[in-house]
């Protein structure tokens, strides 16, 4: 019977829906199911046959050796064949060194799992989505990360037991002085339902201010922007969406004077809902968008936060 | 001290990818190769410590095959001191513990304080290589770094730990760090730099100069192909108030995002 690890993310002990995506999923593909909660967490909630906790001073807040080494005692109590996390920037951090560790092979953010004649075979974007591909791993264990929102999570299924495991961290060679809060309490682009971005045509630090900030907030999206924008000075490099950005996948995508570059597109092309305003009726990004209106941002953006308000 | 600059070279933001027939890549001719973006930012941050006398030496080190010498001399001109190219047919297709395997005997064999990376390469979007870098060594690692200050044998850096929150970490070197865009504004090379980088040298070397022997990749792709197509949209046709007025009310009652 093959085993399945899962790196299970939880919220001062709640786990999340990625969690759950991922228990979901390990079901799907079958075996035993174990899962792993780094810091304090009860264990219950998941429907994995067991959940492993670890706690202790040393996961009070988010470090990499710390987590490698429980990662790495979770890995040699249950012998998976599979490991399985959410591809966010904790995993990202800390899967590869894992898998360093293990000696083994690693695929990071796939959106499919699927199981095909006995291997397990994940498809993953590559150039910021604008190609796909599929990718198998011929280690065991083999470790894959997944992309938020790619499998339907579980609900109502049985949680298995609950297992204190002991690890022993070693030395640590890094220490958190003090963790920056986000500096809004405007939602991460990467996990925002709804976006509005700006391009060039803002034309200024204060255009972006009047034209794409109010509307963003008429309808609590997360303000958001192209290269072109951004390297202009017109809002800082952690608003920028695109192959040399953020990687988006919002419901709901409003561009206000963006041409649509391919590098910009390839950052946001799996919107559910693309709105374009550009005032030139030949920009590429009307060719990706649900909505199009050919515009002034500077006549549409005020009249459309006015309505959405 | 000295500094590795890891760089890779990758296609152009603005490549328009296409598959190849068999679906095993991209299709590769015409397209424009540069210094992966994030690159640029990683040795931007060395040659800081260079000016800032920090750092005594900066070494550019890249694995790939024809047009790498090109982005390492690259890197010389903006100020790098050495290059090392890994030229090696037996690792293109390699998985990435392979690469870092040598990697990381590369960095051993120069002999540098730190290395440091861009938080991912913009074509495989990988982002494994620097972390698996600093397993091999045993080193600290500082990945996605905004802010960096080096005294002594310690650093300090910002890293990105998700959510929007940012964590500030400190060890001591060596280390292996990753740059994120906000740690600096990349420079270009000058006139005089290009051709002091003309005489400035580029070893050459294989991955057994390493004494890593390059096995079957346990990562393996197949069946490339474009993202599907998105369906065709309309364009709202009238006055702005009148496209306004429609624009909420579709989004409202058709896409129902709102």
């Amino acid at each position: 019977m093959p085993g399945i690890l899962i790196l299970a993310d939880h919220d001062a002990g709640i786990f999340k829906s990625t969690a759950l995506e991922l228990v979901a999923k390990a079901r799907e593909l079958g075996g035993t199911v174990s899962a792993l909660a780094i810091g304090t967490s009860s264990g219950e909630g998941l429907p994995a046959d067991l959940v492993l906790t670890v706690d202790g001073p040393e996961f009070g807040t988010f470090n990499t050796e710390p987590w490698v080494a429980a990662l790495a005692a979770a890995v040699a109590k249950v012998q998976p064949d599979l490991i399985l996390a959410t591809a966010n920037m904790v995993a990202r951090d800390v899967m590869p060194r894992l898998a360093a560790r293990l000696g083994v092979g690693m695929a990071a953010d796939v959106v499919e799992l699927r199981a095909e004649g006995g291997a397990v075979v994940g498809r993953r974007p590559v150039y910021a989505g604008k190609a796909l591909f599929d990718v198998t791993v011929k280690s065991s264990p083999a470790i894959f990360t997944a992309r938020p929102n790619s499998f339907v999570p579980t609900a109502g299924a049985a949680p298995g037991g609950v297992e204190a495991l002991v690890v022993s961290v070693g030395v640590v060679q890094t220490t958190v002085v003090e963790t920056l809060a986000p500096s809004s309490n405007v939602v991460d682009l990467t996990e925002a339902h709804l976006i509005v971005s700006g391009g060039r045509a803002v034309k200024s630090a204060e255009g972006f201010d009047q034209l794409i900030r109010p509307l963003a907030a008429a309808i609590g999206a997360s303000p958001g922007a192209s290269r072109a924008a951004v390297d202009a000075g017109f809002c800082p490099h952690g608003e920028q969406v695109g192959q040399t950005g953020k990687v988006v996948n919002p419901s709901l995508y409003i561009a206000c004077g963006i041409s649509g570059a391919i590098q910009h597109l390839a950052g946001m092309r799996t919107s559910k809902v693309i709105v374009a305003i550009n005032k030139d009726p030949d920009a590429p990004i009307f060719q990706f968008a649900s909505y199009g209106i050919v515009g002034d941002i500077f006549t549409i953006c005020p009249m459309l936060t006015e309505a959405l308000k | 001290m000295k500094i590795g600059v890891l760089l890779k070279q990758v296609p152009a933001t603005d490549t328009r990818i296409k598959i190849n027939a068999g679906g095993t890549g991209i299709e590769t001719g015409g397209v424009k190769l540069e210094i992966n973006p994030y690159d640029e930012h990683a040795l931007e941050e060395a040659l800081k410590l260079k000016d800032a006398k920090k750092a005594n030496q900066v070494v550019v080190i890249s694995i790939g095959g024809a047009g790498n010498d090109q982005r390492i001399r690259d890197g010389l001109a903006r100020g790098a001191d050495t290059g090392l190219w890994i030229d090696d047919p037996a690792l293109e297709g390699a998985d990435s513990l392979t690469i870092a395997k040598v990697l990381a005997a590369a960095a051993k064999a120069e002999g540098v304080d730190m290395l440091i990376a861009g938080k991912q390469a913009v074509d495989n979007d990988n982002a494994q290589v620097p972390a698996m870098v600093a397993e091999l060594l045993g080193w600290p690692q500082a990945l996605v770094i905004s802010e960096l200050s080096i005294d002594g044998g310690a650093f300090q850096a910002t890293r990105d730990i998700g959510g929007g929150l940012r964590q500030v970490v400190k060890g001591a070197l060596p280390a292996v760090l990753s740059a994120d865009k906000a740690l600096n504004t990349p420079r270009y090379a000058s006139l005089p730099g290009i051709m002091k980088a003309r005489r400035k040298p580029i070893a050459k070397k294989t991955a057994g100069d390493f004494g890593v022997a390059v096995g079957e990749p346990m990562v393996v792709d197949a069946n490339w192909t474009l993202p599907p197509e998105r369906p065709a949209g309309r364009i709202l046709q009238g006055e702005p108030a009148e496209v306004v007025a429609e624009l909420v009310n579709l989004l409202r009652t058709e896409a129902k995002v709102l």
